[in-house]
């Protein structure tokens, strides 16, 4: 008896769990559709599933007007810039907050967390103004350096987190071996926490890959990453949904195939038989 | 060489003051073992002997060099931890080496030391597994390993056996103290366990709360006890403690006597009681004897005695042995 009810829930749960995935991964699989239509297709009502005319045509016109390799070239330094920049500031400051606590560790937390409560449009101007007056605007130096400082608490308070796992003794013991600081960090805390920092990263390339105020406001052409480059297929002219949809396809590719491939690293865990 | 001195030693932590002033004096070579209750704060000087705690007053001397604010990379000084602290993405090699590398030897030296290391503690064939994948002996032969290849000052042991089990406990006791005799470094060792103090110290210091209670070689503290704290807390079983008019009666406070300085008979004696546990140890027993207007004592007496729960027993102190302490719980010499 207990068995049947078991399998019954096991089905009901698997059906909505079903359910719930195919919802939210249905725009994505739209967008997807709609990239292989026509103009006229992707506006035809009602709307056709499959049975329509499969064409690159779309790709080859968005890469034609648009040059979508230089975006994507511009996304990639952007996010892997802001996330590494922020990790060599984030590592020092999340092993001092998780191993030399102070009186006011907690304190400064929060308050780092407490800055992305803060609306950014609020901080546009000035920004804004810092960066033409410095020539950053429309530079990939200046959108690393704005996203670095905006995801630098989602990182340190990661970290921070994997860092508490990890028992101080062998701090100390790498500290009574003769390393220094720097030697403590390099050769036992941060290979230690591999996992901790491979998942902090790729969060962080995501977050950065898909950051889409600064990056718009920010930027003109020069220095433009993909979230631009779909922008522009939004506005003026019009509606073009096939085009939108295969900008948006080739904009979300990249960091789709990275979470892909990296999910079985930010699994291993390194810290077994550490202790005890 | 590795003499430790330590000078007015105070170390607080907030309005807690775990030691309140102390002084000590290791020589070079010998062992010296930490020993007290949980929460006397053996753990916390072994950690400001090394450096892992700042004092908050006083003096730390090493070798005759003022110590107090050196860090403890720069002291030295080799630790093994309680849970052994390895580094857990590294080979056993690795760790063994790593002192070394921090030091900047060179490879060939490095690999020549470490070879020698994993020698004489056994540990040839694992050194290109992970700590992961030894037991907890082989971990704690790593650790000690880690230690013994930097030719430290001294050696710092933090409680290293309490989480092996007691078999592996006592063959790791003997490694122990054979490693010292063969390379008769300083070596300072924490424990809670006073068996591991009678049995490895050249010189065991008694702590509790914060303070020396008594310092000398096993058999001093345990022939003469300097106070009820440290007569109670060396030997096992414990020294019967007996207070009142039996104690008042010798000119004491209290009276102290060890279970096997009381001579146990059917026929008579000085104390008349009743038996009531006993533990059969094969070597010895021991009995739980209720004597009225004197309390409930232990007796050890050797091989097995035909005495069982019940019988009415007579129990005579040896008179040299009494031990007695006054209200202030000093000895009375």
């Amino acid at each position: 008896m207990a068995r049947a009810v078991s399998v019954r829930r096991k089905a009901v749960v698997t059906l909505v769990a079903w359910t719930v995935g195919l919802a939210i991964f249905f725009p994505i699989l739209w967008t997807i559709l709609t990239s292989f239509k026509t103009e006229a297709q992707a506006i035809a009502s009602p709307p056709l599933f499959f049975g329509f005319d499969w064409t690159l045509e779309n790709y080859a016109t968005v890469q034609e007007r648009s040059d979508y390799f230089r975006h994507f070239w511009n996304s990639v330094v952007i996010s892997f810039g802001s996330t590494l920049l922020g990790l060599l500031i984030a590592i020092p400051a999340a092993w001092s907050m998780a191993f030399v606590p102070g009186r006011r560790t907690k304190d400064v937390l929060m308050w780092m967390l407490s800055t992305k409560m803060l609306p950014p449009v609020g901080v546009l101007i000035p920004i804004y103004l810092i960066f033409r007056d410095t020539g950053l605007l429309d530079t990939r130096l200046g959108l690393v350096i704005v996203l670095t400082l905006i995801n630098l608490p989602i990182i340190i308070w990661m970290l921070f987190t994997y860092f508490k796992e990890i028992p101080g003794e062998i701090l100390e013991a790498a500290r009574m071996d003769g390393a220094d600081l720097r030697s403590e960090i390099l050769y036992v805390l941060t290979p230690m926490a591999v996992p901790g920092i491979a998942s902090t990263l790729l969060l962080n390339v995501i977050l950065a890959w898909n950051e889409a105020f600064w990056t718009l406001n920010l930027t003109a052409a020069q220095a433009a990453p993909l979230t631009a480059f779909i922008a522009s297929y939004s506005s003026p002219e019009g509606l073009f949904y096939a085009k939108l949809s295969a900008a948006s396809t080739l904009a979300i590719a990249p960091i789709l195939v990275l979470g892909w491939f990296s999910q079985k690293q930010l699994v291993r865990g390194l810290t077994f038989g550490a202790v005890k | 060489m590795g003499q430790i001195v330590l000078k007015q030693i105070t170390k607080s932590f907030g309005t807690v003051h775990v030691i309140p002033c102390l002084d000590l004096e290791i020589d070079d070579g010998e062992f010296v073992v930490f020993v007290g209750p949980s929460g006397c704060g053996k753990s916390t000087l072994l950690r400001l002997i090394a450096g892992l705690e700042d004092v908050s007053s006083g003096h730390i001397e090493i070798d005759g060099r003022d110590a107090t604010a050196v860090p403890p990379a720069k002291r030295g000084l080799a630790m093994v931890f309680q849970s052994y602290a390895l580094y857990p993405h590294m080979s056993v090699r690795n760790n063994i080496a790593f002192p070394l590398r921090m030091a900047g030897l060179d490879k060939a030296a490095r690999s020549a030391r470490v070879e020698a290391a994993a020698k004489i503690l056994n540990l040839t064939d694992y050194l290109d597994r992970r700590p992961g994948q030894l037991s907890g002996g082989q971990r704690q032969r790593v650790a000690i390993g880690r230690a013994i290849v930097r030719e430290p000052a001294a050696f710092l042991f933090d409680e290293p056996l309490s989480n092996l089990d007691a078999a592996l406990r006592v063959s790791m006791r003997q490694e122990i103290t054979e490693l010292h005799q063969s390379l008769k470094t300083t070596m300072i060792y924490v424990t809670h366990d006073q068996v591991e103090a009678m049995t490895m110290a050249d010189k065991i210091v008694v702590l509790n709360a914060g303070r020396i209670e008594q310092v000398g070689t096993p058999l001093a503290l345990y022939a003469t006890p300097a106070n009820v704290f440290v007569a109670g807390f060396i030997g096992s079983p414990r020294m019967n403690l007996i207070d009142g008019a039996e104690a008042a009666r010798h000119g004491a406070a209290t009276l102290g006597i060890r279970p096997e300085h009381l001579a146990l008979s059917r026929d008579d004696g000085a104390w008349k009681g009743v038996v009531g546990l006993s533990e059969h140890l094969g070597s010895d027993t021991f009995f739980r004897v209720t004597v009225d207007g004197v309390g409930s004592l232990t007796v050890r007496q050797s091989g097995e005695v035909d005495v069982k729960r019940g019988d009415t027993v007579f129990l005579t102190p040896s008179a040299p042995h009494l031990h007695r302490f006054a209200a202030t719980g000093e000895a009375m010499r």
